[in-house]
């Protein structure tokens, strides 16, 4: 008895966040699992145990294609966040004089998360469309003289929307590495005799490669799990895996297959993000 | 003695009331190991990071043996710095971290291997070379920051509180052997520091700074016996200063009446009777007479406080008017053998004239 009371407070602390993964996380995800090896059975499904629903995604061309896709997307939309981030964090940090100015850009990336993501993958929609903010703009300085439907409902729309949805991801810990990284390393770099390009090469990007991997690890886990960005401003040729997987979940009314994908899904994303973290562990991105 | 570093009128004046460096020339010979001396904010950082190249002066020229560098940015410069927390490279071993110098000379690998592996024996720490500088103590990372500022063998080597991230005792060994390591590789050596031992003990000349100018330099010697300003005086080592008026001056003495006591000192000024003085003394200096004994510049007063150090006593005697006057006994026997001044005792205590300073003006710092 005593002993129980003795503990209750700290099994209280770890018991409920416990009860909460295993209700809310881990049961989902055993439900999707079986669901996966279900058999579909018009008009809907029944409990079996096989893998036709894998063979399925292996073999049939067309959902390779979107994992392809999806992979292309995710990977051109890291890189796109890379190359606008990495040099404004490193404006923030190293050559913005006024921390003024400095929270106040910061804040100016963060700030987009406060508003609905929804909202934010609309804006593109009315920026990039026939009678949008790019067209009306190319028009009055007389580039184009009809408006143009090259922007919106394809791979480059949803490109540039995923990119303006998730750059916060990569600002935020390339921001932080680069700010831990000491000001007189890049000092002691000059002082034995290397000029700013090769310092940078040889000592700050180096340091803040842990962020960087963070950076790209979380634009591209939440690129590839996204659905509306492709519904919003995709167009035809724009199905991305999240999209196929909602679609055997409503219209096609075929979960095992949806399941199944989800699952491949899932696999992708935890190898990257372990991938990652043991990239970071291993200490080949910077120091302890 | 050829000058390598020539520093001309330098100013660093980061808007009109908020002033780093005042019109500063020192000119720093070939081979020196040269100190800027001071309590923190005087300027002294700011004039080696100027020397280095890290901060441009708002006025005045640097020379780096003869060419003119004061606008070069630091990896144009023949001048290495060892940085107050080392700034090693966390993402590299030692070894690369000392080799890092040497990838713009233009090297070739047996070359560069052979300068590390110099440069590390030199600070006793080649078996380390494989090691990440944050396996190693803060003693051993401070010495590979040497080794590394010196493998490319600059003129002129910067160290800026080089030892004041070590613990007191490795302090004392690393003083001499930054000495050593001076008087081994020949460079010539600009220290900060706000210590004043360790600038007494590691340096050829010692620069003073205070409030962005030069306050006074010379030999760690001239200093200390002649110090040209109570602020000096004060700075280095200790003394007791005391107000008064010059009462006689003849032939290089000068007599100082102070409240409590006549003071009577060597000078080579000479001062008009009745000109207001300082009078300055250290307490190594004072000595306490032995009943009976005679000696210039007697002074009686009272016990008033007796502070044990190990080495010694310093006992602060209260003279008739108030004033204090610190006083230093030796113990060549251990404290439970020797004879102890007790509080409230009267006592006479003296100095000689040559060793007592006299300073213009009512100037106690």
């Amino acid at each position: 008895m005593n002993l129980i009371r003795r503990n209750l407070p700290g099994a209280l602390v770890v018991g409920i966040p416990v009860l909460w993964i295993a209700l809310f996380m881990l049961l989902p995800y055993g439900i999707i699992v079986t669901y996966s090896f279900w058999l579909k059975k018009y008009p809907t499904f029944v409990p079996a145990f096989q893998f036709g629903n894998y063979v399925t995604i292996f073999t049939d061309p067309q959902y390779l294609q979107v994992f392809l896709r999806t992979l292309k997307i995710s990977i051109l939309v890291s890189i796109a966040s890379f190359l606008l981030a990495y040099p404004f964090a490193y404006y923030l940090v190293f050559r913005c004089r006024s921390a003024a100015l400095r929270t106040w850009l910061y804040m100016a990336v963060i700030a987009p998360l406060w508003v609905s993501y929804l909202l934010r993958a609309y804006i593109w929609k009315t920026i990039l469309g026939t009678e949008g903010v790019l067209n009306s703009f190319l028009i009055s300085v007389g580039i184009i003289d009809q408006p143009s439907d090259i922007f919106l409902y394809n791979q480059f729309a949803m490109v540039v929307t995923l990119t303006y949805i998730f750059i916060p991801f990569m600002v935020m810990p390339i921001y932080t590495a680069l700010e831990k990284i000491p000001v007189n390393l890049s000092e002691a770099s000059a002082d034995l005799g290397m000029g700013p390009w090769r310092s940078f090469w040889h000592v700050t990007l180096p340091l803040s490669l842990p962020g960087v991997a963070a950076g790209f690890t979380l634009t591209f886990c939440l690129s590839f799990g996204d659905f509306i960005a492709p519904f919003l401003v995709g167009g035809p040729d724009g199905n991305l895996i999240a999209n196929v997987i909602a679609t055997q979940f409503g219209a096609a009314l075929n979960w095992p297959l949806g399941s199944a994908l989800a699952i491949v899904m899932l696999v992708v994303v935890l190898t990257i993000v372990s991938l990652s973290d043991r990239m970071e562990r291993k200490g080949m991105v910077g120091g302890h | 003695m050829a000058a390598i570093i020539e520093l001309e009128n330098i100013s660093k004046h980061y808007s009109p009331t908020i002033i780093g460096v005042d019109d500063v020339s020192v000119t720093v010979e070939d081979g020196e190991f040269v100190t800027l001396l001071g309590p923190s904010g005087c300027g002294k950082s700011t004039l080696l990071r100027m020397i280095g190249g890290f901060e441009e002066p708002t006025g005045g020229a640097i020379r780096l043996a003869g060419k003119d560098v004061t606008w070069d940015p630091p990896y144009k410069r023949e001048v290495n710095m060892v940085f107050q927390d080392y700034a090693l490279f966390p993402h590299m071993t030692v070894g690369q971290n000392v080799a890092y110098g040497l990838k713009t000379l233009k090297l070739n690998r047996a070359e560069v291997a052979d300068r590390v592996k110099d440069a590390l024996s030199l600070v006793g720490l080649y078996d380390k070379v494989d090691q990440r500088p944050q396996q190693l103590s803060g003693g051993q990372r401070q010495r590979i920051a040497l080794a590394r500022a010196i493998v490319r063998r600059p003129k002129v080597l910067l160290l800026d509180e080089p030892l004041s991230a070590l613990d007191a005792k490795l302090r004392e060994q690393m003083q001499i052997e930054l000495k050593h390591l001076h008087e081994k590789v020949g460079i010539t050596f600009i220290m900060v520091t706000h210590d004043q031992t360790e600038a007494l003990v590691m340096s050829d000349r010692v620069v003073v700074m205070e409030r962005g100018k030069i306050a006074q330099q010379g030999k760690p010697q001239d200093l200390y016996d002649h110090p040209a300003s109570p602020y000096v005086a004060n700075f280095i080592g200790t003394t007791t200063f005391l107000p008064g008026k010059v009462s006689k001056c003849t032939g290089g003495k000068v007599t100082v009446a102070t409240g409590g006591a006549m003071f009577e000192a060597e000078t080579d000024h000479s001062y008009s009777p009745g000109k207001v003085v300082t009078v300055g003394l250290r307490p190594e200096k004072v000595r306490f007479l032995a009943e009976g004994e005679t000696a210039a510049n007697t002074i009686t007063g009272k016990i008033a406080e007796v502070i044990y150090y190990g080495l010694g006593l310093r006992i602060a005697v209260t003279l008739s008017d108030g004033a204090t006057v610190y006083a230093d006994m030796l113990l060549p026997d251990r404290l439970s053998h020797s004879k102890l001044p007790e509080i409230g005792t009267p006592t006479r205590i003296a100095i000689e004239p040559h060793n007592v300073f006299v300073f213009e003006g009512n100037v106690a710092p």
